[in-house]
């Protein structure tokens, strides 16, 4: 046997070599593949590496107040303290809900809801443990806060209204993002505590109110928890941008008063620049109810309220107009030369228009009237015979110049424009010819006419004036704003209809006549009572005895309707007031007006306001 | 190539001569590569000495001080021991079938007193020993029944460790053996033959013999990116932190993907990932490259070994520390699927230094030798 000790060694250095080789090989192929993983597709992993790394967290900005004409506020964010509970920070839960039930009232339900999250094992997010707390509490808590393992104190902030149901319909409120909108692009709209503007100002204005989202970005280990804040990277949130309205915040809160308990609504207008400082529509709702979430219960009870407390009566709602309309009429005749004011007729209480009768509100009629009279004692006969001279197109013309049938959405994003019938109109809608008896109905603000209460504040407004006053509920910086155009009607015709308001209110034998005038300093002022009949009256029940109001169901009760202005010379507010199915326009319309007045003339007395317009 | 083979007269070593003839050069690079180690253990426990680099350093020190002793010992002594380590190790082997520790659903350790030892790392030394004692005797590998002897002695082991379950032990075990075989002077025929039934055999072993969690890993390897959260997490995590290293890397201690724990055994199996994170292409190309220089010396002491013996030590011990690294830095590259190896001198783990470093001994052991005329057969010096 030969020695192994030097025979093989070539060949063994030869394989030793090839080994070498293999080795080096190898080597290369993983200096190759590091190559690729660092220097070509480093930038892929470096992007990978940066998703692991970082989470970013949006910061919800504050959102925008909703103020008054003088700043006060109408939507407002309180400060929402919770308790958070960090479920892997937990030790000993019974221990920790024991020392909390100590602090504050912790309801066994709430209590067991905690437990069913906490024994959800493998989730990271947080507990909610109380919501809304008292201050007091919350510091209570926040003191004993290192013998409570896992509690995480948190403050948020949540939408307030302090004026609550008075100026729910006009403010609106927040809610929930919809899931239609969640997908635009905006992350903000996907944060689970942001909230969206859904009604009202609210959502019209909720970019401007919005404002930014900040942004900050943490360092996350593999588990998601944040191991550090990175400071310099953090974008504070832009908050939202505070939103001044017209409106006054006493004076709405008056309208409210006034108009609460009655299905209705009311417009004040401020006349020199068409700011609304009141936008009323009761019954109404808690705004506070829908931010924290509505129970069902309750929603179910505003859903099926005959009031309909949900919706928006002042700019959506339509009622003819009644008697309101007379002055629009008036006018129009008079410069059609149609009418001589001191034309007389008789009025026997009715009149008949072919083999049909049409009756005067009063059933013994008013005897002999003028135009003036006709208007202060809202005889419908005259203005039957107006209406019959004039024809509905002519009405129609004049009606439009007033406001009727004009969407003033008052950047609500709901409204009404009515309806305003002419012949063309009944021809396209309905499909028939026009018959004139329908004319006569028109002339005393029935039939098809319809109109919204802000649209009757309008027009109020534009006779006070004899310009185009046009409402809007947002301050604008450019106040006041250009003059409006002139209503294109004689001066003469304005002082026919403003006389005729007048006797309404100043003279004992108008319709809406009470001692004393306005701002308790037997102030002049001008209104026109309506009272809109929403049921038919058949001959048969004419003949027997009209059933009075109060004995009908509410649903067929008359709307009760006032318009006004004051003071009489230099006027400087209008009003409109709608109640539905309220009863007569003077008994119950007209004494809401009046309070609505004259509170807005303690709120704005006459010298200031114009001390305020005549400053340099 | 005999320019290599510098033939000198056979001297009789004394205890200075053996300390003159020892491999400084090689003593830096494991040193170097064990700093190495304890920078990136520092660094893996988010910089701290505790508990990782401080122990790493002790552990390796003590390692060297072995090394050192295993290397002067005479190699007639190691050759003399080689087939009774060779027993006692197949032996501990059989012990974990029977008395080991499980864990992670494999039985790899012995507890021994207040050892626990993992016998399959014991076995790569010994089975380095033992075969290079066979084929020192019996150099000749040109028939089939030559092999029979050597295929057992690699089969056994194999075997064993494959059972616990442990596929990455078992098959650097078999690796090593095969390439001590070639070295050896296998004839090519049979080397042809073998890789022909190898082609025909693997197949039918992944068919049959791996079990439902290696199935799953080379699954998992195969397409990392289908399950993110799932197997494929360590391979992808691991690409992540290399890949955005870059060239230069993130900087000693800021690397976000270990110090975050998305990287899963960062302070052992993959480790090199933190160097690649943390110093980049170079730092790992240049740990890549020290390893490499490690390699070069164990075959140049291996060539320039006069006896077989010491040959077949010296490149035995060598393919088991290449092989280590190849298929460590293949997996956390995700060249290769993820089987349970570390990166030596580097990883944290005491068996795997102390059994590293004595394979170091034994080339050591064969340098010092290098001139030594060993007999064959069965004569035995002691």
């Amino acid at each position: 046997m030969r020695g192994r000790n030097d025979d093989t060694g070539a060949q063994f250095t030869r394989r030793a070599l090839v080994f070498g080789g293999l080795g080096a090989l190898s080597f290369g192929g993983l200096a190759a593949r590091l190559y690729q993983l660092q220097i070509l597709e480093s930038g892929k992993y470096r992007g990978l590496s940066e998703e692991n790394q970082f989470n970013y967290r949006l910061l919800v900005p504050s959102r925008g107040r909703i103020l008054d004409r003088h700043g006060r506020i109408f939507a407002g964010n309180v400060e929402n303290y919770r308790l958070l509970l960090m479920p892997e920070q937990v030790k000993d839960l019974d221990a920790l809900l024991s020392r909390l039930r100590k602090m504050f009232d912790l309801s066994p339900a709430r209590e067991a809801d905690i437990r069913k999250k906490f024994s959800q094992r493998g989730r990271l997010s947080p507990i909610p443990i109380a919501n809304n707390m008292d201050w007091e509490t919350f510091a209570k808590v926040n003191l004993w806060l290192p013998d409570l393992p896992g509690i995480q104190p948190d403050v948020s902030e949540v939408r307030e209204y302090p004026n609550g149901e008075d100026s729910a319909h006009l403010i609106g409120y927040v809610g929930r993002v919809p899931p239609e909108q969640s997908n635009e692009n905006e992350p903000l709209l996907r944060h689970p505590g942001f909230r969206i503007g859904r009604v009202g100002v609210e959502k019209q204005y909720d970019l401007d109110l919005r404002g930014k989202a900040g942004a900050l970005k943490f360092e996350v280990n593999a588990l998601g928890r944040v191991v550090r804040e990175l400071p310099d990277i953090r974008t504070a949130a832009d908050a939202g941008d505070d939103l001044q309205l017209t409106l006054d915040k006493e004076l709405q809160a008056a309208a409210w008063h006034a108009l609460d308990g009655t299905s209705g609504a009311a417009c004040l207008l401020e006349l020199e620049t068409g700011a609304v400082r009141a936008l009323v529509s009761t019954p109404s709702y808690d705004p506070n109810k829908f931010v924290r979430g509505i129970s069902s219960v309750d929603y179910q009870k505003l859903l099926s309220d005959e009031y309909k407390p949900l919706y928006n009566k002042v700019i959506s709602g339509t009622y003819p107009p009644a008697s309101c309309f007379k002055m629009v009429v008036a006018m129009a005749a008079y410069d059609a030369g149609l009418i001589n004011p001191r034309e007389r007729m008789r009025c026997t209480g009715e009149i008949t228009l072919g083999d049909r009768k049409f009756h005067c509100w009063r059933r013994r009629g008013h005897g002999l009237v003028d135009l003036n009279t006709a208007i202060g004692t809202s005889c419908d006969i005259y203005f039957y015979e107006l209406a019959k001279r004039l024809g509905i197109d002519r009405i129609h013309d004049a009606a439009k110049q007033f406001g009727f049938g004009e969407l003033f959405d008052l950047s609500l994003g709901v409204g009404s424009r009515g309806i305003v019938p002419n012949q063309a109109w009944k021809r396209a809608r309905i499909g028939e010819p026009w018959a004139q008896g329908e004319t006569l109905i028109a002339g005393i603000g029935q039939g098809y006419l319809s109109a919204t209460p802000v649209q009757l504040a309008v027009m109020t407004a534009r006779i006070a004036t004899g310009v185009q006053v046009r409402p809007h509920i947002v301050s604008l910086h450019t106040e006041p704003a250009q003059p409006f155009a002139p209503v294109s009607f004689s001066q003469t015709a304005f002082q026919i209809a403003r006389q005729g308001m007048s006797s309404v209110v100043n003279k004992s034998w108008g319709t809406a006549y009470k001692p004393g005038g306005l701002d308790g300093k037997e102030m002049q002022w001008a209104g026109k009572t309506g009272t809109g009949q929403v049921r038919k009256i058949s001959q048969a029940e004419r003949d027997d005895r009209v059933i009075e109001n109060h004995e009908l169901p509410w649903k067929l009760r008359d709307h009760a309707l006032f318009v006004g202005y004051a003071p009489l010379e230099a006027p400087k507010f209008a009003i409109a007031v709608v109640v539905e199915h309220g009863g007569g326009g003077s008994t119950v319309a007209a004494p809401i007006a009046r309070t609505i007045l004259n509170a807005a003339l303690a709120e704005e007395p006459l010298q200031s306001a114009r001390s305020v317009v005549e400053q340099p | 190539m005999n320019f290599l083979r510098v033939t000198r007269p056979e001297v009789t070593l004394s205890f200075l001569g053996k300390i003159a003839r020892i491999n400084w050069v090689l003593v830096i690079l494991l040193t170097a590569l064990a700093l190495v180690g304890s920078i990136m253990l520092y660094s893996a426990s988010g910089g701290h000495f505790e508990p990782y680099s401080s122990r790493h350093g002790t552990r390796f020190l003590i390692a060297l001080g072995l090394m050192l002793v295993l290397a002067l010992v005479d190699i007639r002594i190691w050759m003399t021991l080689a087939y009774p380590v060779y027993l006692f190790s197949v032996l501990l082997l059989v012990g974990v079938e029977w008395f080991g520790e499980t864990a992670m659903g494999a039985t790899r350790w012995l507890d021994i007193g207040p050892i626990r030892l993992q016998p399959s790392e014991i076995m790569k030394l010994a089975l380095v020993l033992g075969l290079a004692r066979y084929l020192h005797a019996h150099g000749e590998l040109t028939k089939l029944r030559h092999l029979i002897v050597p295929i057992l002695m690699i089969g056994i082991p194999f075997a064993l460790i494959l059972r616990q379950p442990d596929l990455g032990t078992g098959v650097l075990v078999a690796g090593l053996g095969l390439g001590m075989v070639y070295l050896a002077g296998l004839s090519w025929w049979i080397i042809l033959v073998g890789a022909g039934f190898a082609g025909i055999g693997l197949p039918l072993f992944l068919m049959f013999g791996l079990q439902e969690y290696q199935w799953r890993r080379i699954r998992t390897f195969l397409n990392p990116e289908d399950d993110p959260l799932g197997s494929g997490y360590h391979i992808l995590q691991s690409k992540i932190a290399l890949g955005s290293g870059g060239a230069d890397g993130k900087g000693f201690l800021k690397g976000s993907q270990s110090h975050l724990n998305f990287l899963p055994e960062k302070q052992t199996d993959f480790i090199f990932t933190m160097i690649g994170e943390e110093f980049g292409f170079f730092g790992s190309v240049l740990v890549l490259g020290l390893y490499l220089m490690v390699l070069g010396v164990g075959m140049y002491v291996a060539i320039r070994c006069r006896s077989s013996f010491g040959r077949m030590m010296a490149g035995g011990v060598t393919i088991t520390f290449g092989l280590y690294v190849i298929v460590n830095v293949g997996m956390v590259t995700g060249l290769l699927p993820v089987v349970g190896v570390p990166l030596p001198l580097i990883s944290y783990g005491g068996t795997v230094v102390l059994m590293v470093m004595a394979g170091f001994g034994l080339v050591m052991n064969a340098h010092i030798h290098r001139d030594s005329v060993l007999p064959t057969g069965k004569t035995l010096i002691l």
